[in-house]
């Protein structure tokens, strides 16, 4: 983080997909803070570029120029095996379609990042249950993800990304796959659960019934951030 | 992570079924046609092979293996005992004859006549009877496929008679034989009686075995008979290599054979790395979710490594089982006694499979390797 307490600082942030005429350019200097204990929503319509620029914060892309600083490190400065550990140990991942691995049960599914970090498997999956019964899933440790409904397989998801204690938990899309009543349980869990003074959420959303969940809102449009809202208010 | 990647392999029970049964499909084919092939490639050497008191074959220098041969002069004999380094040499005679049943069936036989002194060349192995018995009038001893041929579902004993050549076959004793290239039952008598069976020819002398003497290597024995005589002169060895040798250029058998065991290389190679791989591709974004969670590179390789080998080792413990199992019940039939699953079989086609599942764990891997871990944001 730095001195203002920011987990992901980004200054001028760019990246270009492709090169020549087929170049893309999807970010177009984004300047933008993510604080911790905060939940910050990228916003915007397909293509704005919030999915890209959540990938170059999670260190899954590089960005092409600029300077982004995520938990006090530069990605870019990382090696792919120190950006691999970084984002092991400090990232919490959940995605819109959920991505849980259908061979594993729910327990075993949100023991994944422990079992990464070369965990044993029975104390990786007694911590996956433990946090299963905390988000109120103790009765389904066992199922199978298709077994479960799109709001419990997004509650494993949620667990997922939280057994490892990371401090920036980041979520694309968590509720596009929901209905709104379902959509709105998992954001409060999601609220509850997962924002602490010493981490960050950031979510990439186009569901606008989630927005009053959001400490900060960066509105997108064509690789810009193009309004800054901070607690309701809109900034330029 | 091994568990995770067990699970993975293993939640779709039919794809893993399919990988497993692909592997140990080709195993099974690769094993059964190589060893079939193997087997029936050493029969041509058979009655070479079943000669163990002689380690040097002299022949005429035209007769290229057991098969066909050109008769040697009597006196050849004497010359090769003459050799210095040549411990003993006696007469065999290896040629065909007809046989007649008690029930008028006839077969053409292979006959060996044996050293009426020595008997060196008898078979190794006697189910029935006594090799000593051979010195009987009319004796011969008929190996057990032939035996079963003349007198079909009758016990094993000595004393049934055949006829060669309008005169009595006395049968004295049943070997076990090893099964010739064709399914002739094998005669073995003495040479004197030999002459007998088959009718006068000139020349009567296929071969003569000989042993060097003591101190003398089998290969400068066979040198100095060389020298000597002008003959072709043989190690037991080199000869049984002859009749490999010449089956090979001379039959489609390792054509027919080759195809197969080069469409089960193909079709294993082609359906279980297939089928690994398209696994593998079916789990991309899984794999990709593991990479952006923090699972490393190396950690990925190491699973799916893992699951190559849980398929191959599983589907070629399969495969080799049932092939076992088939050469465990056709070992039993007379017309395919002999035929083995050999442990260089075993191992060559370990080493196929280690090879198939090593290239499809390979392409997969690649794919894996280059998967931008990014992916696991698209819908």
């Amino acid at each position: 983080m730095d001195e203002n307490g920011n987990a992901v600082l980004c200054r001028d942030v760019m990246k270009v997909f492709g090169r020549g005429d087929a170049q893309v350019q999807a970010l177009r200097g984004i300047d933008m803070e993510a604080g911790l204990g905060e939940m910050t929503m990228l916003v915007g319509p397909s293509g704005s570029g919030k999915t890209t620029l959540l990938s170059v914060i999670t260190g899954l892309l590089d960005a092409t120029a600029g300077d982004l600083v995520v938990l006090g490190e530069r990605p870019g400065r990382l090696s792919p095996e120190e950006r691999i550990l970084f984002r092991r140990k400090n990232l919490g991942f959940v995605f819109q379609q959920y991505n849980l691995i259908p061979a594993l049960t729910a327990a075993e599914n949100v023991a994944v990042p422990l079992l990464a970090d070369g965990r044993k498997r029975q104390q990786a999956v007694a911590v996956g249950k433990a946090i299963l019964d905390a988000l109120g899933m103790s009765h389904r440790v066992h199922a199978l993800p298709n077994e479960l409904s799109g709001g419990e397989q997004q509650r494993v998801a949620l667990a997922r990304a939280l057994i490892h204690d990371p401090r920036l938990i980041v979520c694309d899309e968590p509720t596009s796959a929901l209905d709104a009543r379902t959509g709105h349980a998992v954001m409060e869990l999601l609220r509850a659960a997962a924002v602490r003074p010493d981490r960050a959420v950031i979510i990439v959303t186009h569901d606008a019934r989630i927005f009053p969940f959001a400490d900060r809102i960066a509105h997108m449009d064509d690789g810009r951030i193009v309004n800054l809202e901070v607690n309701g208010k809109k900034g330029d | 992570m091994n568990f995770v990647a067990l699970k993975m392999l293993t939640a779709d029970r039919a794809k893993y079924f399919g990988l497993i049964f692909a592997i140990a499909f080709a195993s099974f084919l690769l094993a059964n046609q190589v060893s079939i092939f193997i087997g029936i490639m050493t029969r041509p050497a058979s009655q070479i092979r079943d000669v163990v008191d002689a380690d040097i074959w002299v022949m005429d220098p035209q007769t290229l293996y057991d098969g066909e041969v050109s008769a040697l002069r009597d006196y050849d004999l004497y010359r090769v005992r003459s050799v210095p380094g040549v411990k003993w040499a006696v007469p065999l005679y290896k040629g065909t004859g007809r046989a007649k049943g008690p029930d008028g069936k006839f077969r053409t036989v292979i006959l060996m006549g044996l050293d009426d002194a020595s008997l060196v060349g008898t078979p190794r192995k006697m189910l029935v009877g006594s090799i000593y018995d051979l010195r009987l009038p009319d004796a011969a001893i008929i190996d057990k496929a032939g035996y079963s041929y003349f007198f079909p579902g009758q016990p094993l004993r000595a004393g049934r008679t055949l006829q060669m050549n309008e005169k009595r076959v006395l049968i004295v004793g049943i070997s076990d034989a090893s099964a010739p290239f064709q399914s002739f039952p094998v005669l073995h008598t003495r040479y004197s009686q030999a002459i007998g069976f088959v009718g006068r020819e000139r020349n009567l002398l296929s071969f003569v075995l000989a042993k060097p003497a003591e101190g003398v290597p089998v290969e400068e024995a066979c040198r100095r008979i060389e020298a000597a005589t002008g003959l072709r002169v043989r190690s037991s060895a080199a000869f049984s290599g002859d009749a490999f040798r010449f089956y090979m250029r001379n039959t489609g058998i390792p054509i027919n054979f080759g195809i197969t065991v080069v469409i089960a290389l193909i079709v294993g190679t082609v359906v279980a790395g297939q089928t690994f791989y398209i696994f593998t591709i079916e789990n991309l974004r899984q794999f990709g979710t593991l990479k952006a969670i923090g699972v490393t590179n190396r950690r990925i390789v190491g699973m799916i490594l893992l699951q190559a080998i849980v398929v191959g080792g599983t589907g070629y413990a399969l495969g080799l089982g049932m092939a076992a199992a088939f050469f465990s019940i056709t070992l039993n039939y007379l017309p395919t006694r002999g035929i083995v699953l050999p442990w260089q079989v075993m191992a060559g086609i370990a080493a196929v499979i280690l090879i198939v599942v090593g290239l499809a764990s390979l392409m997969s891997i690649r794919r894996v390797l280059v998967l931008e871990p990014a992916v696991v944001f698209r819908s």
